[in-house]
């Protein structure tokens, strides 16, 4: 087995979940000029709803194909997550369009430590176990191991992210949002919405936010009430390193940062003869986030420093 | 026969009178002017009109319908488009793709339709596109289509920003100093240009201060100063009532 190829397919895994996230984050950011620090715990829920559901299925109908299970998980975890970030925007961020940009940035925060609480309460605090309902089997890819899971992860968020892309740059809805993130005066002078185009953004963010729960449940088989804390950091740190407000940059820059931890978590022991081992692994997304916004704030694919008012 | 009709419009801010019972009438299939001094309140009935701002009293009724308080989007509904003194086109977009966002309110797809790409998406879609280069050829630059809004030069931005608000498909268009910056040839097409439009049954409201090209283009003018309506008339009268010329110059007429 090679070591580097198999670091560079987990990075990719890895990566493709922190994008998924990322663009969440940066759709919101690029309308708003909002940091949703709800969305990682948007994340969180995605993954306890579908974990809730499998359960369920599988005590009930323990026969039931594995395919069907997950999709009606999904759309479950979906469909909650959709609701949940259309309330949180309506009841907590637009009362606050208007206020300094620290108030709704405050409000995030607290937002976040409430869905934690709540989850907390609902699920207890103890590690959840996601049940196995795939076989999963190993194939060997370039020298490395690649399980189905891991196919499974990177098919889908290759899928949902090239779907995004599409339908931000090629329809009715994607124009208006674009249109919205430029100005929302003049969007709105033009015939447009604005306060349902920003409510359709906050939901299709957390649908991919919802998958993305279910993903990296899927991933490490475990589930938690802080799991999206760290996750949505991280995935925060990628759409900063992208370019914040840049859709193409949140891809990037979540490839790009699961790369760099995973290889990182790789080398670390051998590079510091030892006395670093690999779960030093979260250290590298923050050292990304601080040089990215020393030497260049606008991340890799921003060019324009927020113009807006 | 009255296409929209101001009646003591009052909008201040903070202790500044920016508008003090304005009324006026602009009819239908008519060019409006809207002249006055720098400050006078122009743009500030424009934003009122628009619905950018609430007037503190006053009523608006266009197409016999009551229009204050209602949002901008609402507004464009209801058929009033308008352009900007200093241009707000949507600048990382395509020309295209500025019109297209023209067209948004007046086409039915839904959020949900344009996710999953449904068939009337896709055939709407296509309208769209249609519509849109037809837009873009009705002012002229339809070979620009697909350059980035930022890209054009200064006078072909000023002509997408008329074709985006016509692709709001509106029954008053309204210019707020579109000659701004022009030289005389580019005046003279935007001229040809608003002629058209309102032989195509749009009205139009036009605030500038190219005094030549108001006096040749308006059927009637409005003058404001200090937020005050100080005359309304054909131009060739406007033009030599002295309160006009007071609030010009500034001071007694010899």
């Amino acid at each position: 087995m090679d070591i580097f190829a198999q670091q560079v397919l987990n990075g990719l895994v890895l990566g493709s979940v922190y994008a998924l996230v990322a663009l969440g984050y940066t759709m919101v950011y690029g309308i708003l000029g909002l940091i949703n620090f709800a969305h990682g715990e948007v994340v969180m829920i995605g993954a306890m709803i579908a974990l809730a559901v499998v359960s369920a299925l599988l005590s009930v109908f323990p026969e039931m194909s594995p395919f069907l299970m997950i999709a009606l998980a999904g759309t479950a975890a979906i469909l909650v997550c959709m609701s949940l970030a259309f309330f949180i925007e309506r009841l907590a961020y637009r009362p606050l369009r208007n206020a300094p940009r620290l108030a709704p940035l405050i409000t995030a925060i607290g937002i976040s430590i409430l869905l934690q609480n709540i989850a907390m309460i609902i699920w207890g605090r103890k590690y959840k176990t996601v049940p196995q309902i795939f076989p999963t089997e190993t194939f060997e890819l370039f020298g490395a191991n690649i399980t189905s899971v891991q196919i499974f992860i990177i098919t889908v968020s290759a899928l949902l992210m090239a779907g995004l892309l599409v339908i931000v740059h090629f329809t009715k809805l994607g124009r208006a949002m674009r249109a919205t993130s430029e100005s929302q005066r003049v969007a709105g002078l033009m015939g447009i919405n604005v306060n349902k185009i920003i409510s359709v953004t906050f939901m299709i963010g957390a649908g991919l936010a919802a998958v993305a729960g279910i993903l990296i449940a899927g991933n490490y088989s475990v589930a938690h009430y802080s799991m999206g804390f760290m996750l949505g950091l991280k995935a925060f740190t990628a759409a900063v390193l992208g370019g914040i407000g840049n859709l193409g940059g949140a891809v990037l820059g979540g490839l790009l940062l699961g790369l760099i931890e995973s290889i990182g978590a790789g080398y670390i022991g051998d590079l510091t003869g030892g006395f670093l081992g690999s779960h030093y692994q979260d250290v590298f997304a923050f050292v990304v986030l601080i040089v990215v916004l020393v030497f260049r704030p606008t991340g890799i694919m921003g060019e324009r420093v927020s113009e807006r008012a | 026969m009255s296409l929209l009709e101001l009646v003591k419009i009052n909008k201040n801010f903070g202790g500044v009178q920016a508008l003090d019972d304005v009324s006026l009438t602009i009819n239908k299939g008519e060019i409006y002017g809207l002249i006055g001094p720098n400050g006078a309140g122009k743009t500030t009935l424009f934003n009122v009109i628009t619905g950018v701002y609430l007037p503190n009293n006053g009523g608006i009724s266009f197409d016999q319908q009551s229009i204050v308080g209602r949002k901008p989007y609402q507004v464009a509904l209801a058929g009033i488009a308008r352009t900007f003194q200093n241009i707000r086109l949507f600048q990382n977009m395509t020309v295209m793709e500025n019109v297209m966002v023209g067209m948004h309110a007046n086409t039915s797809t839904g959020s949900f339709g344009a996710i999953f790409s449904t068939k009337s998406a896709r055939h709407e879609e296509k309208m769209i596109r249609e519509q849109s280069a037809k837009w873009l050829s009705y002012v002229g630059i339809l070979t620009e289509a697909n350059n980035l809004a930022r890209n054009l030069s200064y006078g072909d931005q000023r002509r997408l920003e008329i074709a985006r608000a016509l692709a709001t498909k509106p029954k008053l268009l309204a210019l707020d100093e579109p000659a701004a910056g022009m030289n005389a040839t580019e005046t003279e097409e935007l001229k040809l240009l608003i002629q058209r439009i309102r032989n195509d049954g749009i009205s139009i409201l036009l605030i500038e201060h190219d005094v030549k090209l108001i006096m040749n283009l308006c059927d009637r003018v409005a003058v404001l100063d200090f937020g005050q309506k100080i005359a309304e008339d054909v131009p060739q009268r406007v033009r030599t009532d002295p309160k006009v010329i007071q609030a010009y110059i500034g001071g007694e007429l010899p």
